[in-house]
């Protein structure tokens, strides 16, 4: 590439970089003017739908932010140590859940792509059990797990792979069903070995769609974490700093809010490392939609 | 004189239910393999009755208490179809208008696709505070839970549409209204109905998930939590199975629209 | 055919630059040219040379940097709103939701045509491209060729003066292009509008053209005019006479940057 295409694609880039941050500091600029704008216009006017407004159901946002800073209780280090700890737990517990979801997924996927027969009498129930409530099955997971000697944050991370695996294989399916048939046909005329066809051409085909599932699962496998610390009582996670904090809510809101939107970012987090990878990883072409 | 083959209509019919039936089949042989595999895994490994009871004693406990479950199954599901529609719709109606004004759809994207990350979960405390333990604090939940999802995917296909698509529409001078109404509309419906469907199973999970942090007596967040509290782990077992077939009916429910809707699109056409 | 087909638009362009800002190509370079109500005329030559893009600014799809383009009197911008002309990608287009009938009433319906009337109109184009039973299909069902014959029954359905068509048989194989070329001729004859047609085959615009227009690249220019005085109504025959063979090869010189001059010597043109 010419030295001076060069230097003019650097400057896009980085121009575009500016752009991305200005954005989201208007952005979070926004959110805050509409938090505290929303507070001020329903203390007063004393309105009560759809909920009553004063400092313990809408803290200011600067109380939230800087009880991060204040300790937990007397003596102890401030409230963001404690929820940096917490996410770690709950990160590790995501994290296990996400890698067991996505490679079981995957592997459920290529089997029910091979196999129409066991994909018709298989897939409903892939379907059907996300609409078992992982809340419930938790505690019985939790238990299970101690009883073979796993720790604790492999459990939960079994927990977290159930809503993990689920996006993962349905997509993959999809992902090796997309291959085109046209590089199917020259791998036949090859006499490619099956796996030579699934390793060449239909696993490269489905990146696209199994990135696109593993986003969606990099917020599931923090949601199946948080979920799955709840019923069994798992102190150590964010789970558990949530049900804390809701019980001493009259208290003190702004610490619950603080843990929420430490989950937020522990969120975003894990799906921006996906979406990091994905770039790093797939090369599709650009797509021209209007 | 033609000599076409036309069978009757009956005879096609039968045909046609006949293939359906074949197909599901494999899913029966399943259903029932797992079944037996569950009683008899229990029996030969001894599985102790916290961790799974045996189908059989499901099944029995589900019978007995059916009135109570169906009663806290209906309550849950009218939360979660109360949250779905909610969420559902501002997510059609805020994408609708991000895809018109695209500059401004353009440039917030990525935040509602980062919001979408976010595990909203985390504040059915907060909406509990909110809204009290009544069904609105439920019903909130589970329309954010719809919520992002729907709007990213909707918004996307409202704006995936080849060029070609929208040249052709200039060449007849249409207005932007009439290029929405009669190309990115219905383009957008694949997209749409496929958010639908997670959206469905989301929204029940979000209504008992927040159930759980304080919820009617008459709820399936709280009957599976008081089950399993008092060790009454059959009971909590034929409370998911109620929530299990809620949810799946949503779900199919949602399909039948999807394909009806949609007859057109590759996917729906079998041809994979 | 219908009773009322309205008058065929001449076409006026007149010093008609395009530069596009991206790579600061010049995709058109003064390009002037008169078309004649009711010819078929081609624009032919190789890529990049700026055929596609011209007949985009014709259509007002795309705006001229410099010069202007008058259709039937009007400006193109006023003939698109007037919905004047109509046009051909090479790819059909259609709406998978729609079916053929539906598809080919679209321009009608965004015209506000009422019910009844399209109805007739469907029914008359859909005889004229002779698709009469497949009104009901999806176009997943039709043939690439099938497919192509419902976009000109739709470019044609509110009988446009000008008909743009954009390489509309490229992506089809030769017996149906062939066929197709013949139809379009026949269509042409019966609803009397004046066409433009792009293309890359040389064949194909001497079959089906009364003027060929050819152009060159980088920057886009017109590098000759050549009338093609083959007898009309053309037929499957017109391809073997001998005059079809030396009109094709003044097209060939002409692309590779010769002229046959008067003489019938051949001359460098550039």
């Amino acid at each position: 590439m010419e030295p001076a295409t060069h230097a003019r694609e650097e400057r896009a880039w980085v121009a575009n970089l500016v752009k991305r941050v200005v954005l989201t500091a208007v952005v979070l600029a926004a959110l805050w003017a509409f938090w505290e704008g929303y507070r001020w216009l329903w203390m007063q006017t004393g309105w009560t739908r759809p909920f009553v407004v004063d400092d313990l159901t809408m803290p200011p946002l600067a109380d939230i932010v800087s009880r991060l800073w204040e300790p937990l209780a007397e003596g102890q280090p401030p409230l963001i140590r404690d929820l940096l700890d917490k996410s770690a737990f709950t990160a590790r517990e995501a994290g296990f859940g996400f890698a067991l979801g996505a490679v079981v997924g995957f592997a459920i996927g290529v089997l029910l792509h091979h196999s129409r027969l066991l994909r018709r009498g298989f897939l409903p129930y892939v379907v059907a059990s996300q609409t078992i409530p992982i809340l419930a099955v938790a505690p019985m997971v939790v238990i299970w797990g101690g009883s073979i000697g796993l720790p604790v944050w492999a459990r939960v991370g079994v927990i977290s792979a159930f809503l993990t695996f689920f996006p993962v294989t349905i997509n993959t399916i999809k992902g090796l069903d997309s291959a085109d048939p046209r590089a199917l046909e020259l791998m036949r005329s090859y006499a490619a070995s099956p796996w030579k066809v699934l390793w060449k051409v239909k696993f490269p085909a489905s990146l696209p769609f199994v990135f696109a599932a593993l986003k969606v699962s990099a917020t599931a496998s923090v949601v199946g974490a948080i979920i799955g610390e709840l019923p069994s009582s798992i102190q150590d996670g964010l789970g558990g700093a949530i049900l804390n904090f809701n019980q001493y809510y009259s208290l003190d809101p702004s610490a619950l809010w603080a843990t929420n939107i430490v989950a937020a970012a522990l969120g975003i987090a894990f799906f921006g490392v996906v979406v990091l990878a994905e770039r790093l990883v797939v090369r599709t072409a650009p797509e021209h939609v209007a | 004189m033609s000599t076409v083959v036309v069978s009757a209509p009956g005879r096609t019919l039968a045909r046609g239910v006949g293939r359906g039936i074949r197909d599901w089949v494999p899913a029966v042989v399943i259903l029932v393999a797992i079944l037996v595999g569950w009683q008899l895994a229990i029996e030969i490994f001894e599985i102790k009755r916290f961790l799974l009871p045996k189908p059989t004693a499901i099944a029995a406990r589900f019978w007995e208490e059916r009135e109570t479950l169906w009663a806290a199954g209906w309550f849950t599901f009218q939360e979660a179809l109360w949250g779905f529609a909610a969420g559902c719709s501002a997510a059609i109606a805020a994408a609708l208008l991000l895809a018109r004004f695209r500059p401004l759809g353009t440039a917030l994207m990525p935040y509602f696709i980062a919001a979408n990350a976010v595990p909203i979960i985390a504040f059915a405390p907060i909406a509990i505070a909110w809204f009290g333990i009544d069904k609105g604090s439920k019903v909130a939940i589970a329309a954010v839970l719809c919520f992002f999802p729907v709007l990213v995917n909707t918004l996307k296909g409202l704006t995936s549409v080849k060029p070609s698509s929208i040249e052709l529409m200039h060449s007849y001078a249409a207005g932007e209204l009439q290029i929405f109404r009669r190309v990115r509309i219905p383009a957008s419906l694949p997209y749409l109905f496929s958010s639908l469907k997670v959206a469905s199973v989301l929204a029940m999970i979000g209504a008992i998930v927040a159930e759980y942090f304080g919820g009617s007596l008459t709820s399936l967040g709280i009957q599976i939590k008081s089950a399993s509290a008092l060790f009454n782990f059959e009971t909590a077992w034929a409370a998911i199975l109620v929530a299990c077939i809620l949810g799946m009916a949503f779900y199919l429910a949602i399909s039948l629209v999807e394909r009806l809707a949609t007859r057109w699109h590759p996917a729906a056409r079998g041809t994979q | 055919m219908s009773a009322a087909h309205t008058s065929a638009a001449a076409v006026t362009i007149g010093g008609v630059t395009k530069t596009f800002q991206k790579g600061g190509t010049t995709a058109l370079q003064e390009i002037d040219l008169e078309l004649q109500p009711g010819e078929f005329v081609s624009l032919i030559g190789p890529s990049g040379c700026g055929k596609s893009t011209l007949l985009r600014v014709i259509g007002d799809l795309v705006q001229p940097t410099e010069g202007t383009v008058h259709v039937g009197g009007k400006t193109a911008h006023q003939a698109r709103l007037d919905r004047d002309y109509g046009m051909v990608f090479q790819e059909a287009v259609l709406y998978d939701w729609r079916t053929v009938a539906k598809n080919i009433a679209l321009p009608l319906e965004l015209a506000g045509w009422d019910r009844r009337r399209r109805a007739e109109r469907v029914k008359e184009m859909v005889e004229l491209v002779e698709l009469a039973g497949f009104e009901s299909h999806h176009p997943w069902e039709l043939s690439g060729g099938m497919q192509m014959r419902v976009a000109i029954a739709r470019a044609l359905s509110f009988d446009p003066k000008l008909l743009l068509m954009d390489e509309p048989f490229g992506a089809l194989d030769e017996m149906t292009r062939e066929r197709l070329n013949l139809e379009l001729l026949r269509i042409w004859e019966a609803s009397g509008s004046t066409v433009v047609f792009v293309t890359h085959s040389i064949t194909e615009a001497v079959f089906l053209s009364t003027r060929v227009v050819v152009m060159s690249p980088r920057p886009g220019r017109i590098a000759g005019i050549v009338e093609i005085d083959l007898p009309q109504p053309r037929s499957a025959d017109t391809r073997e006479e001998p005059r079809f063979f030396e009109l094709a090869t003044e097209l060939r010189e002409l692309l590779r940057g010769r002229a046959v001059n008067p003489a019938g010597e051949r001359e460098v043109v550039r």
